[in-house]
């Protein structure tokens, strides 16, 4: 385990662990230097299996989502990023056959477990889509969703929310005179920060983004990126991603997920430069996708 | 997606030389395709002309049956001139007012029900294949169904009855349509209403509904004008009465004895020697297109734009 300091990111961040899944548990604590330890775990993934009917795609994952970081999520096509993420808030239990099984620890309780209350997790966890996913309704109203969902307030400060979230989600100088439009008139990069301002309006602790630039062009890709250099400072941002390039602007740390396995996991910096396993260094190589 | 490929084309060993590729004559493809293209289109001018054929003939023959008294008053005594056939058509409206009333909120929550919650569970599978059998059994077994549940037992045929004959066909038809356009949202929007910590039911009727209640109006409304021309199920059910329809509660004369309506109306008129009956059927029959026709046409337009899902 390398603990090479590499850049300014790694040294507020320190070095999280590089190992095989077996090796995570055990790894952990030897391999840590102090400035991990410092660092707050939101959500830590002990053990998570998952099964879609009787098929495995997770196999024994072991992640530690830092607190105001962002974690990258790579890995080929079908490697089980984006099943991984949606164990986090459970959106994959919309599907019968879906199941996960291990330890999703967030808030000091098990996700997974059956006690859990979904709508407070879920406002907790909020969650941004590949395909950008306005509600039917006015640009005012998709934001003011969530807000109305968890929180009691009167009309005007739920407009001062409302304009708050478009405002740190770099759109409110684009959408202020048409917040009683619906929110699929607006253009896709658009939708997709309408969708973030929906989600951080109700202020959630976490923010899972699966794949959130790959529907729209690369304009509107930039300035998703530099929204999520803004919101680290708010958020924790857990993004999937298959664009490595992007992984690398954007995130502080990044795990390498193959074929349900998490192969690696550490400093993007070290990940992209100095990768511990053959298979990360393949596939950042390009040699697989 | 990851296995090394073992050479550049992924064929593996290495290919024999390929025979040169030898170009195929477009002629025989360019026929084919101009007498597809004719024959569409004669058999689409066949259908069309059939119709119009069909609503030229009402429309004059009908017309001249139209005035202010064809919806006012009650149809004249056999072999006298004038009269209308107001008492048919308040009593074609009330019947699919109370039909739709009682069709159209539980076909609706049952198509809710069938897209959203039961899927492909094992009762969701067999509620839709009993709905979909429905569907296709003919509407004069429905009424007479209806006649041995209800009218036999109750000793009298009555509005009701007719009603609950358009409603039995009409649920099916609502549910399913309920379900397949439920079935057109894509199932981010269901994840993206989940994620952010909305319970089910809420992103079901807010969000869900709300994307697709266009589609989800225009499946009730068509459900609707679809059993408003329906005969064969009032036949044994609703009867006809020469009189006005005087209230819901009671016998006779009212929505719980015989009820006048249009199809029986015309069905029974258009069979009398005497021409003014035989006129008061062709109008009948021109209100009952013009108010299916209208409506179609009406819902088309009104929701042409809203396709967002």
């Amino acid at each position: 385990m390398v603990g090479t300091t590499v850049s300014e990111t790694l040294d507020q961040g320190g070095e999280i662990l590089v190992a095989p899944p077996t090796e995570v548990a055990a790894g952990r604590s030897a391999a840590m230097d102090e400035d991990f330890d410092k660092l707050e775990s939101v959500i830590s993934v002990r053990g998570l299996d998952f099964f879609y009917g009787k098929e495995q795609a997770l196999f024994d994952n072991h992640l530690e989502i830092k607190k105001n970081r962002v974690t990258a999520v790579i890995g080929p096509s079908g490697c089980g990023k984006s099943t991984h993420i949606r164990t986090y808030n459970r959106i994959y239990e919309l599907y019968r056959d879906h199941k996960a099984t291990g330890e999703v620890m967030f808030g000091g309780r098990n996700v997974l477990s059956s006690g859990t209350d979904l709508l407070d997790l879920r406002r907790r966890i909020g969650m941004i889509f590949q395909k950008p996913s306005p509600f039917p309704m006015t640009v005012f109203d998709n934001v003011a969703y969530g807000l109305r969902q968890h929180y009691k307030m009167n009309k005007a400060e739920l407009s001062d929310r409302v304009e708050d979230a478009l405002k740190r989600s770099a759109l409110w100088e684009e959408v202020k005179h048409k917040l009683g439009e619906p929110g699929i008139a607006l253009s896709g990069g658009q939708q997709q920060r309408l969708c973030i301002a929906r989600c951080i309006a109700s202020e959630p602790d976490v923010v899972l983004m699966d794949e959130p630039c790959s529907a729209i062009d690369p304009v509107a890709t930039a300035k998703i990126e530099e929204l999520i250099n803004a919101l680290k400072a708010n958020y924790t941002i857990v993004i999937v991603t298959h664009n490595m390039q992007q992984a690398a602007r954007v995130s502080d740390y990044t795990a390498f997920f193959y074929e349900g396995y998490i192969v690696e996991v550490g400093p993007t910096t070290q990940i992209f430069s100095n990768p511990q396993e053959r298979q990360t260094e393949d596939y950042i190589t390009g040699r697989f996708s | 997606m990851s296995a090394p490929a073992t050479s550049h084309n992924g064929r593996g060993l290495a290919p024999a030389p390929l025979k040169a590729l030898r170009p195929r004559s477009h002629g025989r493809r360019k026929a084919v395709d101009a007498a597809i293209r004719v024959f569409a289109w004669v058999a689409a001018t066949a259908g069309i002309a059939v119709m119009s054929l069909i609503v030229w003939e009402v429309v004059q023959r009908g017309f001249s049956a139209i005035d202010w008294a064809f919806f006012t008053e009650l149809p004249p005594v056999v072999g006298e001139d004038g009269g209308g056939l107001g008492n048919a058509i308040l009593g074609t409206l009330v019947i699919t007012f109370v039909a739709a009333l009682i069709a159209l909120p539980m076909g609706f929550f049952g198509g809710i029900w069938l897209a959203e919650f039961g899927r492909n569970g094992r009762i969701a599978t067999g509620i839709r294949m009993v709905a979909n059998v429905n569907m296709g059994i003919p509407s004069i077994v429905v009424g007479v169904f209806i006649f041995a549940a209800l009218v036999r037992p109750l000793q009298h045929y009555s509005g009701f009855a007719g009603s609950i004959a358009l409603a039995f066909i009409m649920l099916p038809v609502m549910a399913r349509t309920t379900e397949d356009i439920l079935n057109l949202v894509p199932n981010e929007l269901r994840e993206s209403g989940l994620a952010m910590g909305a319970p089910r039911w809420r992103v079901t009727l807010g969000v869900v509904i709300r994307a697709a209640r266009s589609g989800l109006i225009t499946g009730a409304v068509l459900a609707t004008v679809r059993v408003a021309g329906e005969t064969a199920p009032l036949l044994f059910t609703a009867l006809s009465s020469p009189y006005w329809l005087q209230g819901l509660f009671g016998p006779e004369g009212f929505f719980g004895g015989p009820t006048a309506n249009l199809t029986k109306t015309v069905y029974d008129f258009s069979g009398m020697p005497y021409e003014r009956m035989q006129e008061l059927a062709w109008g009948g029959a021109l209100v009952i297109i013009v108010a299916v026709l209208g409506l179609n046409v009406l819902m088309r337009l009104i929701f042409q734009r809203g396709k967002e899902w």
